[in-house]
């Protein structure tokens, strides 16, 4: 029976064709952008090698650190909005009558594309014809946001369509976690004498910290990458206010043909995604696991 | 990953009879509910407004939408906006290209992703935990690192404005997912019955195909729906490798589209409905497969 199931051809015949496409597409890929880095290149042409000028402008760029920190921005916020999506799935498993149907409405959002999202957004936030700002002007608000055209606070209107089209996400699997919370340890705490708020902060909350620390790692991870919506969106403008690592990496080797900087962003990216991702994990396993 | 859980054996004095409610404890309790209520369902309105908004948009006149209270009912709804996106704007044939991309990527990844979680989960071989490691690994990976070196090897190889290069990108790039949603099926899955098939002299490919493919059949259905809003979502790719409009998908060509039609909004918003529909037609039948794909795929990982 073990030779049937060990057998050499049989195995390389299942796993090569995947193995490959992914060594091929992405594992390579992801060398070879630092490599790339290396080179003054616009794409079609010859590459010339250059050493490390790319990387030692990348390092002054303050674009490129600019970029970052919106990407890091991004990230913070979308933590922080856990604790509102940790509320909303809190009430949500209390018990509530149509738990499932509000579950199901809240995830809507996340099935739609970015670009569709983005496009949506722009209309909503459209500062003459859009959705908000007509409501502003109905309530008597006269100095409406330009909200995406103003660079104060276009990153900041940006957000808001980024948690709509997660919140259910994240609300999903946080209520997933609670609703595997065993229900003795609440009754028990409810015969003690504990309220809601105390068994929510001091039972439900404590016991799935598990699935919150993945959700944080999550938040601020997908956040470093995020592309497709802001691009739509603004562009990375105006100015360069909403400009993110990806955004900046994609308009100058596909915009200005400046590939070979282009693709030291794009492992400056790979880099400062890999650190956030180790640290973080670093971080919170010395905090409760030791 | 969880802390300490109490001892369960200390809450067997669990009683069903609590102290009696008053009627004013009762009353606060009523409000408490109405309170929790209330917030789900602005949450609700939230994530639904702005759809439906969109939908009012897409059947509005010009004059309706520059004229009007955006918040006001389309007086006549404009059906023809549909017909002229879908004809003139030419979003039947993204459209199509979306379908038939979307599905022959799904089908490959599916194929491709059980052959390989077969061969780590049911076969026997010295490397099969790095392999593993690898393709989970590849996840982690940000897309947009690999993309000017993709670019240039699909150049290098004749298929830059080739649907090939979308259709391998689909592919692998929903590999690791796909493997990590299988993965967790294949290994709660009884080996009795594949176990006898090759006590039978069962051949592997026949266990495989005949026995494996159709007991995975429901985690296939799940793994082939997430792939599925994936593929028909996705931008940066067709955005990056494919230049003739004929290739084009409708996730690009709507963003096309709004470039080239920047005033009517509501052809625009009729695109956009166009776009979104198939996803959320799917989602109406398939709900619950398609949440549990979404958090399957996040937790685990």
């Amino acid at each position: 029976m073990k030779n049937v199931m060990s057998n050499k051809t049989v195995i390389a015949l299942y796993v090569l064709p995947a193995l490959f496409l992914v060594l091929f597409l992405i594992y390579i890929p992801m060398i070879l952008t630092g490599y790339y880095g290396l080179m003054k290149w616009d794409g079609v042409g010859e590459m010339k090698f250059i050493g490390l000028d790319n990387y030692i402008k990348l390092v002054q760029d303050k674009l490129f650190w600019e970029s970052t920190w919106h990407s890091i921005l991004l990230g913070l916020f979308s933590v922080l909005s856990l604790i509102g999506y940790l509320i909303v799935s809190l009430v949500l498993a209390s018990k509530i009558k149509g738990a499932n149907i509000f579950r199901k409405i809240y995830i809507i959002p996340m099935l739609l594309s970015s670009v569709a999202i983005a496009q949506l957004w722009i209309k909503i936030f459209d500062p003459m014809n859009g959705l908000i700002n007509s409501f502003l002007t109905s309530i008597g608000v006269e100095n409406v946001p330009l909200w995406l055209a103003d660079p104060e606070i276009a990153l900041y209107a940006i957000f808001i369509p980024i948690v709509w089209q997660y919140a259910g996400f994240y609300i999903i699997i946080i209520y997933a976690a609670l609703v595997n919370v065993p229900e003795e340890l609440i009754e028990a705490a409810r015969i003690d004498g504990a309220n809601a708020f105390q068994i929510a902060y001091k039972i439900k909350v404590p016991l799935i910290s598990g699935v919150l620390k993945v959700l944080v790692i999550l938040a601020i991870v997908g956040s470093l990458k995020y592309f497709d919506l802001i691009y739509v969106m603004t562009g990375g403008g105006p100015g360069h206010a909403t400009e993110v690592m990806a955004s900046y990496m994609y308009k100058e080797a596909f915009g200005k043909y400046n590939f070979g900087y282009g693709s030291a962003i794009g492992f400056g990216l790979l880099v400062i995604s890999m650190v956030a991702t180790w640290t973080i994990q670093k971080l919170m396993k010395t905090k409760e696991d030791n | 990953m969880e802390g300490d859980k109490m001892n369960p054996n200390e809450l067997t004095t669990k009683s069903t009879k609590l102290t009696p409610k008053t009627g004013y404890t009762s009353l606060l309790k009523k409000i408490g509910m109405v309170i929790l209520y209330l917030v789900l369902i602005v949450v609700a309105l939230v994530q639904l407004y702005p759809l439906i908004w969109l939908f009012q948009l897409s059947l509005k006149t010009n004059q309706e939408v520059f004229g009007m209270s955006p918040f006001a009912l389309p007086q006549d709804p404009q059906w023809d906006n549909y017909i002229d996106a879908w004809t003139t704007g030419g979003i039947n044939n993204y459209f199509l290209n979306s379908v038939w991309y979307t599905i022959v990527a799904v089908i490959l990844t599916l194929i491709l992703g059980s052959f390989v979680t077969f061969a780590v989960t049911r076969m026997e071989w010295k490397l099969k935990g790095f392999v593993l490691a690898l393709f989970m690994a590849a996840y982690m990976i940000p897309l947009h690192s690999t993309l000017i070196p993709l670019f240039n090897i699909f150049n290098k190889v004749n298929l830059i404005d080739n649907p090939l290069s979308i259709i391998i990108s689909y592919t692998t790039f929903n590999l690791p997912i796909t493997i990590m949603i299988l993965l967790g099926f294949y290994q709660s899955l009884p080996r009795e019955i594949e176990e006898a098939a090759v006590m039978d002299g069962c051949s592997v490919h026949r266990i495989f195909f005949q026995i494996t493919i159709p007991m995975t059949a429901p985690v296939l259905s799940t793994t082939a729906i997430i792939n599925m809003i994936y593929n028909w979502n996705e931008f940066v790719f067709v955005n990056t490798f494919i230049s003739s409009e004929k290739w084009k998908t409708i996730t690009v060509g709507v963003n096309n589209f709004v470039g080239q039609y920047l005033t009517d909004w509501g052809a625009i918003g009729a695109t956009l409905v166009i776009s979104i529909l198939p996803i959320l037609l799917v989602y109406l039948f398939l709900s619950d497969r398609i949440i549990e794909g979404l958090a399957a795929g996040s937790v685990k990982g």
